[in-house]
């Protein structure tokens, strides 16, 4: 790795709260004790759909210990949810349930046992309404309606894009193959049970301390919900213990707290239970999928047409944007010239689905690369050779205008091929052993933000002080990912002081420039240029200084080991801490802003704004697995997956995300299922909702590739959701290797392996997976001319930084 | 988070005065020994005693003792790691061992005891959750309610036994010592269970479970395997113990106890009885594995589905007595191995 050049960016650290994290000192939300704080509970829906007829709150008032309960009505009229066009939640529901653990009333107690047990006094009258809890149902049906908005009864959104005709793809196609796959819902499982601690200032300013991994649309939620001017609210993101997606949306009980601390005038806290967290959930969407390919016989693919039917559960949350990922990433691993894309999100009454890492696409990304198996199978074609042979090429635009700039894919491919042995293992192994290939990429921050706005999508401040010491005050949320150590490490580079001597302040609505939050894959590249131009332009004044007092131009001057010194004559110098007092003699006070503003590059077309990027990343990834004939049992091996992070800012802290996500994308491949019985969450616990433990991890050998890409800062793309991507089809296409069944669904469980096995017995096709589609129509597509293969705009950079 | 119901903790430190504190304060009082089981069910208000006897002060409670040839006793106040870990346990009735160390996770064997094991709460996925949440779904009878939601017709509970170690003591023809207020008995492992999710110890409220006394190992061979989705944490969703004596490459003795699928663990009786006498060979222990699945009877109220742990009875059952019989796990490999 080309690291020579740098000091700080490449280096294996530490991460900069790592001793915090690991001697118990970090103050997670939960970790806050205020002075007569107040402990809050909030008593939710029994029932998945139901009118609320009353809400009697006389017994839990009249418990000794209870300081307030508040229902629907005491709060404004207004709903709040994360997308402008979907304001569908209400801090505790009035009139209507649509899941069980809906909120409906809240308590502020003396502590949490009085809490619970007055919320439990609170007396609700429903009138059940019958509840729709799968999308078939949902599309069958207009008589029961969930919501009053949509695009049609019980439809949040329909979609429908065609770029090139695909049908003369198709015609033109030695092979067409049509496929259809389920992936089941599953939930993030942070560690981190959700928490939130509010207060109120005597003058009547709110201050609210939660675990959001996006504490500036909180900001913007609480100033909505609650009718208050946002310059009176103050949001602190505490450090998150693992968010994944599931801490990105406002939720009811930052709201409530907020309420209760302005009733009682004490400070009141909130700790979610581990089942309320499954009811906030915003998790995996349950996708049901179709995909068609006309391919050529080498594989190269002609025309592929996607369909979508997207679970939603009760709330819109993301899931428009969750939506439109099921389809927009498609086209951005593989050369696709002609594209089609319908899908359709449903409400159902389960907790509402969201972004969980990978957002809408481990979903398509799942059919696309079993759908490419079987193509190269039926073609008789190696499925990585295949692959390669299609991966698309760098500085092109897609079908659906995305703008790609570098990409790494051939070179992952080739390295997880080499390096797990893929030619000498692919269809040789033992019966019950086999490997699997997948590829995948994903986008480094959304290009647009979440609210229309021309603002930065990131804002930082450098200020360095008469020590020597400097500080970042930066929006970006660290939730456990490494983004305050990316942005001391981006600082620490530019002005060539050791990490150590940095003290970074993040997400706090009054100190900090707004970050929009960690969701996306976003911060490092935004808030890393942010801080990177902050940094810079607080250099450039330094040097300034030191070059009037050693008498050289700026320009020959550089920083670096502490110092301040001239290039050519390293001798000559100052100290840093000598070069801050240098700088702010000549200028002042020293601090600079920095921010950030993604390129405008999405096409011309309405929809067109989920998918673009700054750039993306790719990955390659080849599972090898153990199935056990007698049980099904599927046990993996091991995984070598190489991914191309642009540049690694810290090859620890990369290898750890892709670690990570393999792990999580293990979990959802073999058993995490959100699963519902008579209305209720099935398994609500730790226990119950199986995830796996270190002992299902396998060897993980991660490969890092860099292809320094001229959009990131120093040349860096994304790692923290993209590597999930290709390990659950990974593992899917090994199982196929290992005994000839096909299981076209997640999870891959040990029941669905044995039934594919017992089928192949009987002389059945080895297939376990949906068997039909809903009939739906979807909406007449928006044509638009496939800008496949055309050159990237004249903005795009080529490689000139690094 | 999930709180505790008040209650007050009384720590006996002699057997005796445990039994009279119980028997001082009659239902509202329970005991607890490592509290794994119990501390959970009491934040989910499956239990909400007003005393808990704690019996984790109690020295004559713990430790292995004895000679394996005369016969182990084991205190019921043992941990499970330490029964897991104990050389004579290991090397004598190694299923033992083995089901000791497969409960749940390192942490919770270190405090769990296997007289606690033995008495654990039969499961249920409708029963093991939240007040809130049962009160949703509406209550069963086995807390707070009337019916069963698993067997919505049945007058009875339906709930599992999901002991790891019962199943192994039952097969080995274990004795545990209960001692109440009436005084002190010996009864044998397979007759301290009822089959009911609700009442499933055959032991007055007052009785602890003092000691574990496994009779002399001669010739025995035992094992323990367990189906559960993941390699921690999980409770059995299906156990299979097999306890053999060989005379001459005959079996001379033969249980084979299922547990997980049923509210008690359960003697494949006739299974059993067909093993004696005769040798080891592959083709019975097939015919064995078929007629040992019959009495597994579990309901749709654990992970994986029922259909399935049914189905893997058989398989299981097989992979035990082949292991005993040193024959490779699947008769697919049979070759392999020869
Ligand atoms: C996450 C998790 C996973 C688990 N996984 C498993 C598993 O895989 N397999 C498994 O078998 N168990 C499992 N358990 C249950 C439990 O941890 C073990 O069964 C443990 O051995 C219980 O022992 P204890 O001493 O903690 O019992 P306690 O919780 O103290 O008691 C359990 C019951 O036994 C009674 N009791 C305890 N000791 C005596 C005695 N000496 N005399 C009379 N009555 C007594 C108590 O009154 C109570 O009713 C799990 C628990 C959790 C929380
Ligand atoms: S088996 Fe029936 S009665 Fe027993 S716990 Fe389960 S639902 Fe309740």
């Amino acid at each position: 790795m080309s690291t020579e050049e740098f000091s700080v960016i490449g280096k294996p650290l530490a991460k900069v709260d790592a001793w915090e994290k690991v001697v118990g000192a970090a103050r997670y939300a939960d970790d806050f004790f205020l002075p007569r704080m107040a402990y809050a509970k909030i008593r939710r829906s029994d029932h998945p759909h139901a009118l609320i007829k009353r809400v009697d709150t006389t017994r839990a008032q009249a418990l000794p210990g209870v300081y307030a309960v508040v229902t629907g009505r005491d709060f404004p009229a207004v709903k709040f949810g994360i997308l402008p066009v979907s304001q569908d939640e209400e801090a505790l529901c009035t009139d209507k349930v649509r899941m069980v653990g809906d909120p409906i009333a809240a308590v502020a107690a003396v502590d949490e046992e009085t809490a619970e047990k007055a919320a439990d006094l609170i007396d609700v009258e429903y009138e059940v309404l019958p509840p729709i809890m799968s999308v078939e149902e949902a599309l069958a049906q207009d008589k029961v309606r969930i919501h009053e908005y949509g695009d049609g009864p019980n439809i949040h959104k329909a979609v429908a894009f065609e770029f090139g005709d695909v049908e003369e793809g198709f015609r033109q196609a030695d092979l067409v193959r049509e496929d259809v796959f389920f992936y089941q819902g599953n939930t993030h499982l942070p560690m981190e049970q959700h928490a939130a601690v509010a207060q109120w200032s005597p003058d009547g300013k709110l201050t609210l301390w939660s675990s959001t991994q996006t504490p500036h649309y909180v900001h913007r939620a609480l100033a909505k919900t609650l009718q208050m001017p946002p310059a009176w609210i103050r949001v602190i993101a505490a450090p998150v213990g693992g968010g994944f997606g599931g801490k990105t949306d406002p939720f009811s009980h930052e709201i409530v707290v907020a309420r209760l601390a302005q009733l009682t005038g004490r400070p009141v806290k909130i700790g979610l239970t581990r089942e309320e967290v499954f009811y906030c959930h915003r998790g995996r969407h349950p996708v049901l999928m179709w995909i068609k390919t006309g391919v050529t016989k080498n594989g190269e693919i002609l025309a592929m047409h996607c369909r979508s039917y997207v679970d939603g559960g009760a709330y819109g949350s993301y899931g428009v944007a969750s939506l439109l990922y099921t389809g927009a990433l498609q086209t951005v691993t593989y050369k696709v010239p002609r594209y089609k894309f319908e899908g359709v999100r449903a409400f159902t009454n389960k907790p509402p689905c969201g972004p969980k890492r990978g957002h809408g696409t481990p979903q398509p990304r799942y059919a696309l690369e079993c759908h490419l198996d079987k193509v190269a199978e039926q073609l008789r074609l190696d499925p990585a050779e295949m692959r390669r042979r299609i991966a698309v090429d760098e500085y092109t635009k897609t079908a659906n205008h995305l703008t790609i700039t570098t990409c790494g894919l051939r070179e992952c491919i080739d390295r997880v091929v080499e390096a797990s042995g893929w030619r000498e293992k692919h269809r040789k192994l033992p019966y019950g052993k086999g490997v699997g290939f997948a590829c995948s990429s994903y986008l480094t921050g959304a290009g647009l933000p979440i609210y229309w706005n021309d603002m930065p999508h990131s804002g930082a401040i450098v200020k360095v002080d008469r020590g020597g010491g400097v500080a970042i005050l930066c929006g970006a949320t660290e939730i456990g990912q490494g983004s305050d150590s990316v942005l001391t490490y981006v600082v620490a580079e530019q002005l060539g002081i050791d990490p150590k001597d940095i003290r970074v302040a993040t997400a706090d609505s009054d100190l900090t420039p707004v970050d929009l939050g960690s969701y996306s894959s976003r911060v490092t590249l935004m808030a890393g240029h942010a801080a990177a131009q902050a940094a810079e332009r607080i250099r450039t004044l330094l040097h300034e200084a030191v070059a009037k007092k050693l008498e050289v131009a700026p320009a020959e001057l550089v920083s670096r080991g502490g110092r301040v010194f001239v290039k050519d004559d390293p001798e000559r110098g100052v100290s840093f801490a000598e070069a801050a007092v240098l700088g702010e003699t000549m200028h002042g006070t020293l601090a600079c802003t920095g921010s950030y503003t993604p390129p405008k590059r999405a096409g011309k077309f309405k929809g067109s704004g989920v998918g673009p990027s700054p750039c993306y990343s790719y990955t390659a990834c080849v599972a090898e697995v153990s199935v056990d004939p007698d049980t099904g049992e599927v046990k993996v091996d091991r995984v070598w997956i190489a991914h191309d992070v642009g540049r690694a800012l810290n090859p620890l802290l990369v290898e750890g995300q892709v670690e990570g996500s393999v792990y999580m994308g293990l979990g959802e491949a073999l058993m995490e299922e959100q699963v519902f019985r008579e209305g209720l969450h099935k398994i609500p616990s730790m226990l119950e909702y199986k995830s796996p433990t270190t002992l299902e991890t396998p060897e993980i050998y991660t490969i890092l590739v860099e292809t320094v890409d001229p959009e990131g800062p120093f040349g860096a793309k994304e790692a923290g959701q993209g590597p999930l991507l290709p390990v659950p089809p990974a593992v899917a296409n090994a199982v196929h290797d290992a005994v000839g069944a096909r299981i076209d669904e997640v999870p891959i469980s040990p029941e669905k392996v044995a039934r594919a096995l017992e089928l192949k017995k009987q002389g059945k096709p080895a297939r376990v997976g949906p068997e039909r589609l809903p009939v739906f129509k979807f909406p007449e597509p928006v044509k638009v001319a496939s800008a496949f293969g055309e050159a990237a705009d004249p903005s795009v950079k080529r490689k000139t930084q690094g | 988070m999930m709180r505790l119901p008040p209650f007050t903790y009384l720590a006996p430190l002699s057997v005796g005065e445990a039994v009279r504190m119980m028997a001082d304060h009659g239902p509202e009082a329970m005991f607890v020994a490592g509290g794994t089981d119990l501390y959970p069910n009491m934040k989910r208000r499956q239990f909400e005693p007003k005393v808990l006897v704690g019996l984790r002060g109690i020295r004559e409670l713990v430790g292995v003792r004895g000679e394996a040839t005369t016969g182990l006793v084991i205190g019921a106040g043992t941990t499970l790691t330490d029964v897991s870990e104990h050389p004579a346990v290991r090397e004598h009735v190694p299923a033992l061992a083995v089901a000791a160390g497969l409960v749940s996770t390192p942490p919770l064997r270190n405090m769990g005891t296997i007289g606690g094991n033995v008495c654990v709460d039969p499961r249920c996925n409708y029963y093991n959750q939240s007040y809130q949440w049962r009160r949703a779904i509406g209550f069963c009878m086995k807390k707070d309610g009337d019916i069963c939601l698993v067997a919505p017709g049945s007058s009875r509970c339906w709930a599992v036994s999901s002991t790891d170690t019962a199943p192994v003591l039952w097969s080995l023809g274990a004795r545990a010592r209960l001692v109440g207020v009436g005084g002190e008995r010996v009864v044998p492992v397979a007759s301290l269970f009822k089959d009911d999710g609700i009442d499933y110890l055959a032991k007055a409220r007052d009785e602890v479970l003092t000691e574990i006394l496994l009779p002399p190992v001669d010739g025995l061979r035992c094992a323990y395997l367990k189906l559960r989705r993941r390699g921690s944490f999980d409770f059995p969703v299906l156990g299979v113990a097999v306890a053999l004596s060989l005379d001459g490459g005959r079996v001379k003795t033969a249980k084979i106890v299922l547990g997980a699928v049923a509210s008690q663990p359960r003697e494949a009786v006739e299974a059993g009885a067909l093993l004696v006498g005769e040798r080891l060979t592959p083709a019975l222990i097939a015919e064995v594995a078929g007629v040992a699945a019959r009495p597994s009877k579990p309901l749709d109220n654990t992970d994986l589905t029922h259909p399935y742990r049914k189905k893997m009875t058989k398989v299981f059952v097989a992979r035990a007595l082949r292991r005993l019989a040193g024959l490779p796990d699947s008769p697919e490999n049979e070759e392999e191995v020869a």
